[in-house]
């Protein structure tokens, strides 16, 4: 017997990642992000990103969207925890594939060059709403909507015509059709 | 106007209307304002420890034992972190504990004030919740919620900071609210379809088996007593983890022993080749299944747990009874007598072989070891201890280690919350002060602490503790000088190379125990073992037994590491028969 010198057991099962969205409606408090995400680190989950704001004033519940990678089983585990968590009203969970939820991350663009480049930043940007939030002779602002892999395409493809800075949010995301996630 | 009151005085009136008779604290300058009030509410004891992480134990001592939430007071910074240990200790086992810690001002925090800490970031990841009270109004409403989070569904730990200025502002006082739904989290989420699967997956079972744990204790002393109506109108076996002990008569015939990594061989094989696993109230722990890959291959498994994070975590079940074990165990059993009240006759038959089976497993008698009439064999002195006082309404506590094994291994528990370990977490030390706890919530009963000599000179001070409040808790010390579980592992798995797991200076325990002033008793050889038991039982004071053991026992049954339930490694008996001396014991 191969002497494994461990206490505990090791498993070489390998698994498929999937990819989901995982929504949290939380009573919004002091440190509640802090437990959510402490769950997330303390039980070796991923987070690939996170988006949280107030989403109504009076009842004080904020939204919380973190994607999230794992087999089917971490998926469920992470679902049951955080409702296991006091200040946590609901948990839904989309698999990135679903196509009756909209998934959207928003970035901002900053370019820095002559007016050709400026313009052809802005024409490369044109399948993804692009809003010019400033401009000046030297520099363009520009705020794109998109997915997660089109704004990483948009990264790279805009360093030609002058990309000096970008800033990017975390994915949200909303069921389509007339539904709410009850 | 109503009255108006200040925070410390709120903290009490809160502990009156939550039933708080006893509270496990050390003062310091950030609780003061609530130690200047103790003395106003009379039906509140104040129990002084030591160390911070002595009330902590002593107070889920008292919880075990009582079924009440235990209650903690401490300072804030040192106070607020040596309690950790406890409070993590808690969360792995499921206790009820509340803890109030004080904080300095709220104007202070942040500031990096003297005896200042994050103690709510630093006890989030180990409690069930926590809450830092920045403002007055929301104090008694905060620590109702503490004790309903703590006390319901999964029981757990929790922590309410209060800010010292807090402490001092006045409000009016409120009461607590009653059956205020937490976000809408029920607990029993079952329905009568699973019930009914779970009575025809029991009636089509060849080999089944009860496998039972900590949730039936803390379900109460009513779902131990439903336990055994079930398991006698089933006939079926029924094994139990280190936290379920108790929960049904070890002494029974239908009881397999404890199971896992030392647990017995009738058990672990019979967990293995089952055809239907049923369990109750545990988690499917990495001491339990051993390698998971090849954890009971064959079964049907169902499981019952209040926590539905705990269904699929380690182990895949075919059904899932989401609920509180008394209630599901009720609605099974009423099930049962509707449909199949004949159920216990015409499943005798069917259960037979594997009876047969499992009695072959039995006359190995893995719990066997080689006596000795010159050294107390550790097995042995449990042995002794055992019969000596299980006439008496005994209460149990253990440190962690060999001794732990041994405790749970050679004595038998017939009654629920009978035994008080430490499983999760593992936390030498444990077992003196839960003694302490233990004993506070039942002044009459015996209570020993089976303890190893590593393991007690962690929370020793307690022993102060005890002699303090009359609380004649016994220490009954198994000391072979070594970590005796750290050495059996580097004899087994580290090539015999005892790193570090010897004390060469250990004290004099029985001069320790006139230090502290109280009983000390050694015994050195079996001969004179029961004497000095019966002598220490018949001390109306605190004992400190020092019973000098063989020191190179090692603990078996045990499932190796990385290995499935059905290749144990037995006894030394088991492997002398097999040629392999007491020198090459090692894994082959």
């Amino acid at each position: 017997m191969p002497n494994s010198k461990s206490a505990y057991s090791f498993s070489n099962k390998k698994e498929k990642f999937d990819t989901h969205i995982i929504v949290v409606w939380v009573d919004n408090e002091a440190g509640v992000l802090a437990r959510v995400v402490g769950l997330f680190s303390g039980r070796g989950y991923n987070i690939e990103s996170l988006a949280v704001a107030q989403v109504d004033e009076k009842l004080k519940i904020s939204r919380i969207t973190i994607v999230t990678t794992g087999t089917p089983q971490v998926v469920n585990q992470i679902k049951l925890q955080l409702r296991k968590l006091v200040p946590v009203h609901k948990v839904a969970d989309f698999k990135r594939e679903d196509k009756a939820v909209i998934f959207k991350e928003m970035a901002l663009f900053k370019i820095v060059g002559p007016n050709n480049k400026l313009e052809g930043a802005l024409k490369a940007c044109k399948k993804y709403n692009p809003v010019l939030l400033d401009k000046t002779k030297k520099s363009n602002v520009i705020q794109i909507t998109a997915l997660r892999r089109e704004i990483d395409k948009m990264s790279k493809d805009l360093k030609k015509f002058g990309l000096v800075s970008v800033s990017r949010t975390g994915a949200v995301a909303m069921t389509r059709g007339a539904d709410i996630f009850k | 106007m109503s009255k108006l009151y200040s925070g410390a005085e709120i903290v009490f009136k809160c502990m009156e209307d939550q039933n708080v008779d006893h509270i496990f604290g050390y003062p310091g300058g950030a609780v003061l304002p609530i130690y200047d009030e103790l003395q106003n509410f009379k039906s509140i004891k104040h129990v002084l420890v030591r160390h911070e992480q002595g009330a902590g134990h002593a107070a889920e001592g008292y919880a075990r034992s009582s079924g009440k939430p235990g209650v903690i007071l401490v300072t804030s910074g040192p106070g607020a972190t040596n309690v950790v240990t406890a409070l993590t200790d808690a969360y792995m086992d499921s206790i009820p504990l509340v803890c109030i810690s004080g904080q300095v001002p709220t104007h202070l925090i942040g500031t990096d004030a003297f005896q200042e800490c994050d103690t709510t970031g630093i006890t989030r990841p180990c409690t069930k919740h926590n809450w830092l009270v920045k403002d007055i109004n929301d104090l008694a409403e905060t620590i109702h919620k503490a004790f309903e989070v703590a006390t319901t569904g999964r029981p757990g730990p929790v922590l309410v900071d209060i800010p010292k200025d807090i402490q001092f502002q006045k409000t009016k006082y409120s009461k607590p609210k009653k059956e205020k739904k937490l976000n809408g989290k029920s607990h029993n989420q079952f329905n009568q379809n699973s019930i009914d699967k779970l009575i025809d997956l029991m009636s089509k079972s060849s080999k089944p088996i009860f496998y039972t744990g900590g949730g039936v204790i803390n379900s109460g002393p009513k779902a131990s007593e439903l336990l055994r109506e079930l398991v006698y109108a089933t006939g079926f076996p029924i094994t139990s983890t280190l936290q379920g002990l108790g929960s049904f008569p070890g002494d029974d015939n239908q009881f397999l022993g404890m199971l896992g990594m030392h647990g017995t061989y009738e058990a672990n094989n019979a967990m293995h080749d089952c055809d239907l696993m049923i369990n109750i109230g545990a988690r499917f722990d990495d001491r339990i299944t051993g390698k998971i890959d090849e954890f009971s291959p064959k079964s049907k498994k169902v499981h019952i747990d209040i926590d539905p994070s705990s269904i699929n975590k380690n182990v895949k079940v075919d059904l899932a009874i989401v609920g509180d074990v008394k209630t599901v165990l009720s609605s099974t059993l009423k099930s049962l007598k509707q449909k199949k009240s004949k159920f216990l006759k015409s499943n005798k038959q069917k259960t037979s072989k594997w009876w047969e089976k499992i009695q072959k497993w039995r006359s190995v008698r893995s719990l066997d070891y080689i006596g000795s009439e010159e050294t107390i064999k550790p097995q042995y002195a449990i042995e002794r201890l055992y019969e000596l006082t299980k006439d008496k309404d005994s209460y149990i506590t253990t440190e962690v280690g060999q001794h732990q094994m041994w405790a749970a291994q050679h004595y038998k528990f017939n009654k629920p919350n009978r035994w008080m370990t430490s499983g999760g977490l593992g936390t030498m030390g444990y077992g003196l002060p839960a003694a302490v706890g233990v004993q506070v919530a039942h002044p009459k009963k015996l209570v020993i602490d089976i303890a190893g000599e590593a393991s007690v000179l962690m929370t020793i001070q307690e022993m102060s503790t005890a002699v303090q409040y009359n609380l004649p808790i016994k220490i009954f010390i198994l000391n072979n000088q070594y970590m005796g579980m750290v050495r059996q592992w580097q004899e087994l798995l580290h090539d015999k190379n005892y790193s570090e797991s010897y004390t060469a200076a250990l004290p004099d325990f029985v001069k320790l125990a006139e230090a502290y002033n109280c009983v000390g008793i050694r015994a050195k050889t079996p001969e004179e073992l029961d004497d000095k038991i019966i002598q220490m039982l018949n001390t109306d004071r605190p004992v400190i037994f020092d019973c000098m053991v063989d020191k190179v026992e090692n603990c078996f049954p045990m499932i190796p590491s990385g290995k499935p339930h059905n290749q144990m490694i037995l006894g030394p008996k088991d492997q002398e028969s097999k040629k392999i001396t007491g020198k090459g014991k090692s894994l082959v």
